[in-house]
């Protein structure tokens, strides 16, 4: 039972003070999570630190690549204009 | 309204708009503080804008992480609207950042400041950021220290920046209200859990009050940063304010929302608007009471080097400073001296100017309107710049008998040599469009074709004060159009005002 890191991580740092078991290590740009250590906070936190500072959609996922962030759920943009920015590095403005 | 502050007082209302103090006032917006904070200020690139025309700052990037979201930041890149968007700052170790400082104090002699703002928040990176400080502090006892926050972590900070003889912390608040708060915040990291909505915003406001109060009390500077958002909490910052000033914060710095669609922030991405000049002008007037308001912040890069707008950053990457042998007790003799020389030369400047304060309701009964002038500059409180090389117009509001300085207003140049002059139509209409509200604009040339569409678009050119004293140029052509007749009319403009 292990979280991963996957390659929309930003590399900012915000995760790996927070590892109590210091399972994360930094990377450029992306950091990594050692299988062998991640618990994924069982015991520790309610939740998983890491999961829970990290500010990437998508950026951690469980082992069965099920993100902990979904789309959406930290900016709160809806999910078909994350797609278009993604693709496109835009979007054609709804509001303006 | 309920706010949720502590001991959230408001100050006396004061006059009023400009009939009190706090008005900008030529040559600077910081003649009305105490001597005491005057002397620790007016040498500060970031604060003075005659300052930082000789004296140079820098930022290291050693800060990457973050512990709220904002709607208008992107995390993939520097927070858009504390330092300028779309480059991701090179971030560094500690020992990094205080050997590129301790390289740029050597190479740049003007160098008096040096800054932790992010990408992220300085105090999301305690340890990071303090040892950072911790160095500095005694490898470059010389170089002045700031930091700038969010506030979350701020009250478990105080003790800490005291330590580091850190005279100047800038927080940014942005609302005293969670209803507000949650319109600009979707969460915080607080306690080790992720928490969104009104009640993160609640945790994040009483926090950054009580780092304000915790600061004040120990007599450390604090400026209060606000990001003016049209329709969230344009009308909110004043209360705002009010209540920063009254707890003690020496400046409001309220910018203008940076929120381009292609940045990818929430408000990019959802079509917020971003505030024009005039509203921001607007807002700062109104927020002005009894404090000075900032009016010439360039919401720098998290790694900018150097004076304000010219960033030389590029001379001093991670592999060049490598290579660089730093011999820090000879530059910081050659620092002192040169210092020295440009306090001399600011305290002679100083002496020169009366310092006239923009007073209408003082002046006699003035037959003249006030009109907004616009000045192409490269600096040196000069009309030296060609209007086609202009990165930006200083606009200052003249009046009969005084002026003051409102705002530098950001442009793409209008012909920067050959290459980009292919768009200069498209460009050349997004600079007038950044020239609202102005009726003259001084440069030290202008080209042919632009000079007719400014013309057009109601903005007479003006090439003849090239090389002149901007103070003296705009006091000449107010003059002129008074004694020609043409500011007998009161405009909408300083009806509104």
């Amino acid at each position: 039972m292990a979280l991963e890191i996957t390659e929309v991580c930003v590399g900012c740092y915000a995760c790996e003070p927070l590892c109590p078991n210091k399972a994360i290590s930094a990377g450029n740009p992306v950091f990594t999570i050692d299988p062998d250590k991640c618990t994924e906070c069982l015991g520790d936190y309610e939740k998983p630190q890491c999961a829970e500072i990290c500010p990437i959609e998508a950026a951690i996922v469980d082992e069965l690549g099920d993100a902990l962030n979904p789309l959406g759920s930290l900016t709160g943009i809806p999910i078909h204009l994350i797609e278009e920015y993604n693709t496109t590095g835009t979007v054609a403005r709804p509001g303006v | 309204m309920e706010l949720p502050v502590i001991s959230n007082t408001a100050p006396e209302e004061s006059g009023g708009g400009c009939s009190s103090s706090g008005c900008g006032t030529a040559p600077d917006a910081l003649s009305h503080l105490p001597d005491s904070i005057r002397s620790k200020v007016q040498d500060h690139p970031c604060y003075s804008e005659e300052a930082h025309h000789y004296f140079a700052r820098m930022h290291v990037a050693v800060a990457p992480a973050c512990n709220i979201q904002c709607n208008y930041c992107n995390r993939k890149y520097d927070c858009s609207n504390e330092s300028r968007p779309g480059v991701v700052s090179e971030v560094m170790s500690p020992d990094q950042a205080v050997k590129k400082t301790l390289a740029v104090a050597a190479a740049i002699p003007q160098m008096t400041v040096l800054g932790i703002a992010g990408p992220g928040d300085p105090l999301a990176n305690p340890e990071r950021t303090f040892e950072t400080f911790r160095q500095l502090s005694e490898q470059a006892p010389d170089i002045k220290l700031c930091v700038s926050t969010n506030g979350l972590s701020l009250p478990q900070s105080v003790d800490e920046l005291a330590k580091h003889n850190i005279d100047h912390v800038t927080i940014t608040i942005n609302c005293v209200d969670p209803e507000i708060g949650a319109k600009i915040y979707p969460w915080i990291f607080w306690e080790n859990k992720r928490i969104f909505g009104v009640e993160g915003a609640k945790i994040l406001i009483e926090q950054q009050q009580k780092g304000l109060e915790m600061l004040s009390a120990r007599g450390i500077l604090v400026k209060v940063n606000s990001v003016m958002i049209p329709g969230v909490n344009d009308e909110h910052l004043k209360e705002v304010s009010k209540i920063v000033k009254a707890k003690g914060a020496f400046l409001h710095n309220v910018m203008p929302l940076i929120a381009e669609a292609e940045h990818g922030t929430y408000y990019g991405i959802m079509g917020q608007r971003e505030p024009t000049p005039l509203e921001l002008e607007a807002l700062q007037d109104s927020c002005s009471g009894d404090m000075s308001m900032m009016r010439h912040c360039r919401q720098c890069r998290a790694d900018a080097v150097g004076l304000l707008g010219e960033d030389r950053g590029a001379e001093f990457t991670l592999d060049k400073i490598d290579e660089m042998e730093i011999d820090y007790a000879t530059a910081m003799v050659e620092r002192a001296k040169v210092h020295d020389a440009i306090t001399s030369e600011l305290e002679m400047k100083r002496a020169l100017k009366s310092a006239p304060k923009f007073n209408p309701d003082a002046e006699e009964k003035p037959a003249t309107r006030a009109i907004r002038i616009a000045i192409a500059s490269k600096g040196g409180g000069l009309v030296n710049e060609h209007f086609g090389h202009a990165h930006e117009f200083l606009v200052y509001e003249v009046g009969p008998t005084s002026h003051r300085f409102l705002t530098h207003r950001k442009c793409t140049p209008y012909c920067m040599g050959d290459e980009s002059c292919g768009d200069g139509e498209t460009v050349l209409g997004q600079i007038i469009k950044s020239l609202e509200g102005v009726e003259v604009l001084l440069a030290s040339k202008i080209g042919f074709e632009p000079w007719a569409d400014l013309e057009k678009a109601g903005i007479q050119p003006n090439g003849e004060h090239a090389m002149e004293p901007i103070e003296e140029a705009i006091r000449a052509v107010y003059d002129e159009l008074a004694a020609a007749g043409k500011l007998d009319q009161p405009a909408e403009a300083k009806a509104a005002a």
